[in-house]
């Protein structure tokens, strides 16, 4: 990998770390907001369902996490684990799919 | 005054064995450095103890060891200053192979300065002029905030991501090359920014900031790299890395 890209995916993580900042206050705002009065599974999708703004707003959020969590965990292999080979990337490459298709099902199952 | 209880690690004569702390007792003296100590211990103690030093001024960066389990120059740290209930552990600095005793080698700490493109690249002939710099110039306010590394390790000995990652060039190499950055004189910056980015340079600091905390000059090996982070990002979004 060209010290090109390596320098790419840094920014790519403190990009995604800064937008994690936001979206994880937000988050945190609204479940605290939320749970005021119970929780129940009707009362969460009465907010989603059908709710664009709450539907752009999770689908940045998931995939911020796609971003930021493999390459945070590449750093963790490679110093922890001395994994430094070009399969550590494609096994990351890998979970960030994984986080993106399993987040985005989730969101798109509470919007839809 | 009392005596000092002073151990210092040895290693084993025969080198595949590990070696180990041996005890010696040190007269304590007023004003008394950790260098003092060591040296007192290879002339009248034991004369077999190999360590380094030159200078005993903190200009040559010869005489760094591991303190009580902290990286130090050992010419000017008092042992008042850290030496608890007149205790003093001596080893060699960590991250660097040992060779014998307190002496470590430091062949890769200063191979990692010339892969950092360490070297001031001129532009000049001897037959130009010389090139003006002004002393309060931006750049010039950068380069004398990190120009007086001596060349000790201490960082490197203190830098978590060198132990955790042995390509990392480490935070003395990365400061000479901010300092080189910083140079408007220099004409090797592309090269330089391209040769310290990424996996193995300023992009793996952590900025726990150990370097910046133990460096016996002062400096902030951490502005430097956080600097060069900067700098690389902006090239690699244009394209120029």
């Amino acid at each position: 990998m060209s010290a090109r890209t390596q320098t790419l995916l840094w920014v790519a993580q403190r990009t995604s770390a800064a937008v994690l900042a936001l979206c994880v206050v937000v988050h945190l705002g609204t479940i605290v907001y939320a749970v005021r009065g119970g929780l129940s599974g009707a009362e969460i999708l009465s907010r989603t369902q059908g709710n664009t703004a709450w539907l752009a707003f999770y689908v940045v959020f998931v995939l911020a996490v796609a971003v930021h969590a493999p390459i945070g965990l590449r750093a963790v292999l490679s110093e922890w684990f001395a994994w430094r080979d070009a399969s550590r990337d494609w096994a990351l490459a890998a979970f960030a799919v994984f986080l993106a298709a399993f987040g985005l099902r989730a969101v798109v199952g509470l919007y839809a | 005054m009392k005596n000092l209880d002073v151990r210092v690690w040895r290693t084993a004569a025969d080198a595949s064995e590990t070696g180990a702390y041996r005890e010696y007792e040190v007269p304590r003296q007023e004003s008394q450095t950790v260098l003092d100590v060591v040296s007192h211990i290879q002339r009248h103690l034991d004369a077999s103890l190999a360590y380094r030093f030159a200078c005993r001024v903190g200009m040559c960066g010869s005489c760094a060891m591991t303190v009580n389990g902290v990286a130090r120059w050992t010419c000017r740290t008092h042992v008042a200053k850290v030496a608890a209930n007149n205790r003093l552990e001596i080893g060699p600095l960590h991250n660097l192979p040992v060779i014998r005793d307190l002496v470590t080698d430091m062949r890769a700490f200063f191979d990692k300065w010339a892969k950092a493109r360490g070297q001031f690249a001129g532009k000049r002939t001897r037959y130009d002029d010389f090139e003006p710099v002004s002393p309060v110039s931006a750049e010039r306010v950068q380069v004398d905030a990190g120009i007086e590394c001596i060349g000790c390790a201490v960082c490197y000995s203190a830098c978590d991501v060198v132990s955790w990652n042995p390509d990392y060039l480490g935070p003395a190499a990365l400061n000479r090359a901010w300092t080189l950055q910083q140079d408007v004189r220099d004409a090797a910056k592309s090269d330089r920014l391209r040769a310290v980015a990424g996996d193995a340079g300023c992009h793996a600091c952590h900025t726990h900031m150990s370097c910046t905390e133990r460096c016996p000059k002062q400096i902030s090996p951490t502005a430097g790299i956080a600097g060069l982070k900067r700098a690389a990002a902006k090239a690699a979004l244009k394209g120029e890395l």
